[in-house]
């Protein structure tokens, strides 16, 4: 009889701790690795990267730039720089190759509180008030934002947007984020599941977008293996893009999670007992079984 | 389709509070400047996009990035000149280091940055106006002389010392703060604030008639008509340049020292 204590849990039992929690791990490292990145200069005087999500530059040579802010800015300002477009080329470029909302699971910091929330309410059965936030408001967001950019003439967005300013003051070591961070982390907790990344949050918004043609995708290759135990998903922060490739077998539909929204964070792999899921490309979809492999961490 | 109704009302209130709180977030208090080259406001907001680079690369650690809601703009840079001027370093760091144009590479002087301008807020307490030599402000003036000059005036309390009376002067004046910073008084008494604060404007039609008469070299409305003064015989009055001329033809005094002879005068000037 499997213990269903808490997803995942057969997975520990049968694969191991670290092999249950190994892409979860490899995010945390990856999110903590680029705070610590910009954290070395001011704290260490190693000048690797210098600035912040919005706008860096890597070892004096290399631009990057956040192309949500930059499309705001544009609309903003009509205007912009070479630095800036050769920014944030690069970082669209980089996240149609690995998908797009990579950034929320892989790099925005307030994506460990988000899953703290959601963890928590998961082991203590919190249902909620509910809001009936429904997951298409972000897209809605994501339009308020350009719009009031026009609009105001200033990056009206940046003046609140909670992503830019936790990376911001951790990194610039300021200390009113944590109003932010406790906000979002309570809201998540009480009152709407995936509340802030899933319901609300424009730059994910963005980034789904962006992700929409990606080419990193996760496979559930072994689909057939299913045994409906629900782990991956209760843990995945957006369910409702599981279900067309691991249950839609049947009407057709390809091993592959095609939605922007997914953000290949990787938990799908983490707690499957059976490893179903796996990385694979997304010109793989519809070809047989062999053609797709899983990246291993 | 009431989803999307719910949906679209929560984000037009939404929308409605973000500008609400956006235009109070622009209003940037006058304490905090800008960096050197910054643009005016309205495009500065436009175009910065708060990555901290200009105050990574500030070598003095003036510049700051606003907390989030503080009552600057969140994650813009700023300075406050009484805790930390600009040193208006010769190579405008923070100007190269920013990606967005937000600080405008085209200031590449930084005699020629205009990031606020320093006034004299209060004569009642400024020292040099009080009568005594401070001079410090004047002193630390990486422009001295040019952005605040020293001007000589009678000392009326005393009424034998003299008063020597900063002036800044808007054409040279960069808004470093350093002024700011070094006054001495509890409270500065020199203070830099926003162009847009500091600086009075004529009118678009005001013409400064010396200025125009300097300019075409003679004056533009009808020649001065010379003025008639009612002097005492033998006198003159020349009011641009010696003041009153007695005219040395004129052999003896006007008035005798004896009053009655001037009492007298009528009658016997009748006589001759």
């Amino acid at each position: 009889m499997r213990n269903l204590n808490y997803p995942g849990y057969a997975a520990v039992q049968s694969h191991g701790l670290i092999w249950a929690y190994r892409w979860l791990i490899a995010r945390r490292l990856s999110q903590l690795g680029i705070l610590a990145a910009f954290l070395l200069g001011p704290w260490f005087g190693i000048w690797f990267v210098k600035g912040n999500l919005n706008s860096s530059i890597t070892l004096d040579v290399l631009p990057l730039t956040d192309p949500y802010l930059f499309l705001q800015s544009l609309l903003a300002s009509f205007s912009m720089t070479t630095d800036m477009i050769i920014g944030a080329v690069i970082v669209t470029v980089f996240y149609m190759v690995v998908g797009g909302r990579v950034y929320c699971s892989w790099v925005c910091p307030i994506n460990i509180v988000t899953d703290a929330a959601s963890w928590i309410r998961t082991r203590l059965n919190i249902k909620g008030v509910g809001t009936g936030l429904s997951r298409a408001n972000r897209y809605w967001l994501l339009l308020l934002t350009l719009v009031l950019a026009v609009a105001t003439g200033t990056i009206a967005w940046e003046h609140v947007n909670p992503v830019s300013v936790v990376n911001r003051e951790i990194v610039f070591g300021l200390s009113s984020m944590w109003l932010v961070l406790l906000a979002i982390f309570i809201f998540d907790l009480i009152i709407s599941k995936s509340g802030w990344c899933g319901r609300l949050c424009p730059v994910g918004a963005f980034y789904s977008i962006v992700g929409k043609l990606s080419v990193l995708r996760v496979d559930a290759v072994n689909r057939d293996k299913c045994d409906d135990c629900m782990d991956c998903f209760a843990v995945c922060p957006e369910p409702q893009v599981i279900k067309p490739a691991l249950k839609g077998k049947q009407s057709g539909h390809g091993s592959m999670i095609m939605s922007g929204n997914c953000t290949n964070c990787g938990r799908c792999l983490d707690v499957c007992n059976k490893e179903v899921f796996g990385f694979s490309n997304r010109f793989g979809n519809n070809a047989k079984q062999s053609s797709t492999m899983e990246i291993r961490s | 389709m009431l989803t999307t109704a719910k949906a679209l009302g929560g984000t037009a209130l939404l929308g409605a509070g973000l500008t609400l709180y956006s235009r109070q977030a622009a209003s940037l208090p006058p304490t905090a400047i800008r960096p050197p080259g910054a643009l005016p406001e309205k495009a500065f907001l436009a175009n910065c996009v708060r990555c901290g680079l200009c105050v990574r690369d500030c070598p003095y650690d003036t510049l700051k990035l606003a907390e989030f809601a503080s009552d600057v703009a969140t994650g813009t840079p700023y300075f406050t000149a009484r805790d930390t001027p600009c040193e208006m370093c010769e190579d405008i760091p923070c100007v190269n280091a920013c990606p967005s144009g937000a600080l405008d590479k085209a200031l590449t002087d930084i005699d020629e940055s205009r990031m606020g301008l320093a006034v004299i807020v209060d004569q009642e307490t400024c020292l040099n106006y009080l009568g005594l030599r401070c001079d410090v402000c004047y002193r630390v003036c990486p422009l001295i002389n040019k952005a605040i000059s020293l001007d000589l005036q009678h000392n009326r309390r005393t009424q034998k010392h003299a008063l020597f009376i900063p002036v800044v002067h808007s054409d040279s004046c960069t808004g470093c703060g350093k002024c700011e910073k070094s006054c001495v008084l509890d409270e500065a008494a020199i203070k830099v604030m926003p162009l847009s604060l500091a600086k009075g404007e004529l009118g678009k039609h005001y013409r400064l008639g010396w200025k125009e008469k300097q300019r075409a070299g003679e004056s533009l409305v009808s020649p001065d008509a010379p003025h008639e003064f009612n002097l005492p015989e033998g006198y003159r009055y020349d009011y641009p340049d010696k003041g009153l001329i007695k005219e040395n033809k004129l052999q003896q005094q006007p008035f005798s020292s004896n009053p009655l002879d001037t009492l007298n005068r009528r009658e016997s000037e009748a006589q001759r």
